[in-house]
C-alpha cells in the first residue's frame, strides 16, 4: 500500500512543478524564449501574496486573485518595453537579460524582505486531509494538483479554441505573415507573457503556502520547471503536465528509498527521458 | 481615373542592397494591376513595400491620399490593403478553416467576405476545412492563401506569383475565382510570371526590369515587341 501511497504523493507533488512550468512552457512554445527568470517571478509572486495576506489580512486564496492582474500587468509590460527588444535571431540576448532581471529581482527582495525565509499561512486547510479511495491525502496538494490540471486544461482551450490563441499559434509559425493578418506579434507576445504571469501567481499561491521560500528560491524552482518542460516535449502544455508529475513521482520514490535522495531520482529521471526520447515524451510536430 | 492606390518614386532597399528605384504605379478602384517581369526585376519587393513588410518612407505610397509608406503591415492591412505573399506563407500549426479565420483577424469593416463566401468560391476548402493547412495540395493551399487574405475584406488584394510551381490547369482554377473577387469592387494587382495569364487577366500592365519600370499600358495596346525589350532589355530581333 504504502507505494501506491508514494506514487500518489508523487503524482500530486508533480501538479506542483506542472504549475511552475506551464508558464514557462507557453512563452517558450510561443515566442522562443528562456525566461531565466521565471523562478524568481514565482517567488516575486509569492512574497506579493504574502504581503497582501499578511498586511491586508486578506486569506492567501483571495490575495492570488488580486495578486493575478497585477503579475499579468507585470510580465505584460516587462515583455513589451524589455524582453521584445532582446527577441532576434539569436538566441543569447534573451538568456544574458533574463539572466540579469533574475539577479535584480533576487536581490531587490532580499532588500524589501531580508533573507528570512517565509511561509504563507493557510490556516486549518494546512494540515487538512481527505480520503481518496483507501488513501489518506493532504488537501492542499490535492488543490494543488486540480488547480494544474485546470490551468492546463484552460490554457488548451485557450490557444485552441480562441482567436487569441490563434493568433499565438500564427505568431510562433510565421512572424512576418501574421503581421500580414494585422496581428502584432509584440502586443501578441506581451499578452503571452502576461497570462504566464497569471499562471505564475497561481504556482506562486501553492509555493508560497506548501514550504518556506526565501529570495534565493526562485532558481532551483526554475531547474524543476525546466525539467518538467523538457520532459514533456518543448511547446506541448499536457506534455508539461506529464513532467511534471514524472518529475514528482521520481522524486517522492526516490525520497522513500532514502530522503537524501529525492532531488537526485528527479534528476535521474529527467536525464533517462533526455537520453531516452531527445525531443521529450510529446514533442510538437511543427517546430 | 484616380488612383486609389500609387506608389511615388518608390525606392526599397535590403539592407544596402537597393530593390527598387523609383517606380511608379497607380490602382484605380476596381482596376486589375499586374505586374510583369524577370526573376529580380523587383517585384516582390514592390509588393512588400506596399503590404508594410519593407520600409519605405511615407509619401512614396500613397492610398486614399494618405501616405502610407512608412506604416507596419498590421497598420496597412487595417486600411484594407490585404496581400497573398509569395510561397503562400500558410500557418502550419493552424487548420484550413482556421487559416482563414485568422485572416478575419483584423477585418476592415463589413464586407462580402465570410467562411461560407470564401467556402463557395473554392468549394474544396471546405471538405478539406478540418485538416491541416500544410497537408493540402499546391493548388489547395493557394487557395487557402486567397481566401485568408479575402478574408479582411480588403478593398486591394496583393497577389504575389499565385501561379508558381502550379500545373496550368490548376492555375486556370484559381484565376477563375477572380472575376467573382472583383465584382466586391476590390482592386487586385498581381505579380505574375506568366504574361500571357498577366495580360488575360489585367487592366493594366507595368513591366518591371531592374527595380524600374520600364513598360506600363493597358494589355491591348501594347505589342509583343514592346514588352519584350521591357522585359528583357533589349529588342526581340538581336536576340536571333
Amino acid at each position: 500500500m504504502s507505494i501506491i501511497d508514494t506514487i500518489v504523493q508523487g503524482v500530486l507533488l508533480g501538479g506542483l512543478y506542472a504549475l511552475f512550468a506551464a508558464g514557462l512552457s507557453l512563452v517558450f512554445g510561443i515566442m522562443r524564449l528562456v525566461n531565466l527568470a521565471h523562478g524568481d517571478l514565482i517567488v516575486l509572486a509569492a512574497f506579493l501574496i504574502l504581503l497582501l495576506s499578511s498586511a491586508l489580512g486578506l486569506n492567501p486564496f483571495f490575495a492570488a486573485l488580486i495578486a493575478a492582474p497585477l503579475m499579468f500587468v507585470a510580465g505584460w509590460a516587462l515583455q513589451y518595453f524589455v524582453l521584445n527588444r532582446t527577441l532576434g535571431n539569436d538566441v543569447l540576448p534573451p538568456l544574458l537579460v533574463t539572466f540579469g532581471i533574475s539577479t535584480v529581482l533576487q536581490n531587490g527582495l532580499l532588500e524589501a524582505f531580508s533573507a528570512d525565509s517565509r511561509r504563507v499561512s493557510i490556516g486549518a486547510l494546512e494540515g487538512a486531509s481527505t480520503g481518496l479511495g483507501p488513501l489518506n491525502v493532504g488537501l492542499m496538494p490535492l488543490i494543488t494538483f486540480l488547480s494544474a490540471l485546470t490551468v492546463i486544461f484552460g490554457l488548451n482551450q485557450l490557444i485552441y479554441r480562441t482567436a487569441l490563441g490563434r493568433a499565438f499559434r500564427a505568431t510562433s509559425d510565421d512572424i512576418v505573415t501574421a503581421g500580414l493578418m494585422g496581428i502584432r506579434p509584440q502586443r501578441i507576445f506581451a499578452v503571452a507573457t502576461g497570462l504566464a504571469m497569471v499562471v505564475v501567481t497561481i504556482a506562486a499561491l501553492y509555493l508560497g503556502t506548501r514550504a518556506n521560500f526565501d529570495p534565493t528560491s526562485g532558481p532551483s524552482r526554475l531547474i524543476y520547471a525546466f525539467e518538467a518542460v523538457i520532459i514533456g516535449g518543448l511547446g506541448s502544455l499536457w506534455g508539461t503536465l506529464a513532467g511534471g508529475v514524472i518529475l514528482g513521482v521520481a522524486q517522492t520514490l526516490g525520497a522513500a528509498v532514502n530522503p537524501e535522495w529525492q532531488i537526485l531520482a528527479g534528476h535521474l529521471a529527467f536525464l533517462a527521458v533526455l537520453v531516452i526520447k531527445p525531443r521529450g515524451l510529446f514533442p510538437r510536430a511543427v517546430d | 481615373m484616380t488612383a486609389m492606390l500609387e506608389t511615388r518614386g518608390l525606392r526599397a532597399f535590403y539592407g544596402d542592397f537597393q530593390a527598387l528605384f523609383g517606380v511608379d504605379i497607380a490602382v484605380a478602384k476596381g482596376e486589375t494591376v499586374a505586374i510583369i517581369g524577370a526573376n529580380g526585376a523587383g517585384k516582390t519587393s514592390l509588393m512588400r513595400a506596399i503590404s508594410g513588410i519593407l520600409a519605405s518612407e511615407p509619401g512614396m505610397i500613397v492610398y486614399r491620399d494618405e501616405p502610407i509608406g512608412a506604416l507596419a503591415a498590421p497598420d496597412v492591412l487595417a486600411r484594407g490593403i490585404a496581400m497573398v505573399p509569395e510561397g503562400r506563407r500558410l500557418f502550419p500549426s493552424l487548420s484550413v478553416e482556421e487559416n482563414l479565420l485568422i485572416g478575419a483577424y483584423r477585418r476592415n469593416g463589413e464586407g462580402p467576405w465570410t467562411l461560407e463566401s470564401v467556402y463557395e468560391l473554392f468549394p474544396i476548402l471546405r471538405e478539406r476545412r478540418n485538416n491541416p493547412a500544410t497537408a493540402l495540395s499546391g493548388g489547395q493551399q493557394q487557395m487557402v492563401a486567397i481566401g485568408r487574405a479575402l478574408m479582411s475584406n480588403p478593398d486591394v488584394l496583393l497577389c504575389d506569383e499565385i501561379s508558381l510551381g502550379l500545373a496550368p490547369v490548376v492555375v486556370r482554377d484559381i484565376y477563375a475565382a477572380f472575376p467573382r473577387i472583383r465584382q466586391t469592387g476590390a482592386s487586385i494587382v498581381i505579380v505574375e510570371q506568366d504574361i500571357a495569364q498577366a495580360l488575360k487577366v489585367a487592366t493594366q500592365v507595368y513591366c518591371l526590369m531592374e527595380g524600374r519600370v520600364t513598360l506600363s499600358g493597358h494589355p491591348e495596346a501594347l505589342t509583343r515587341e514592346q514588352i519584350h525589350q521591357a522585359y528583357f532589355g533589349a529588342p526581340r530581333h538581336e536576340h536571333h
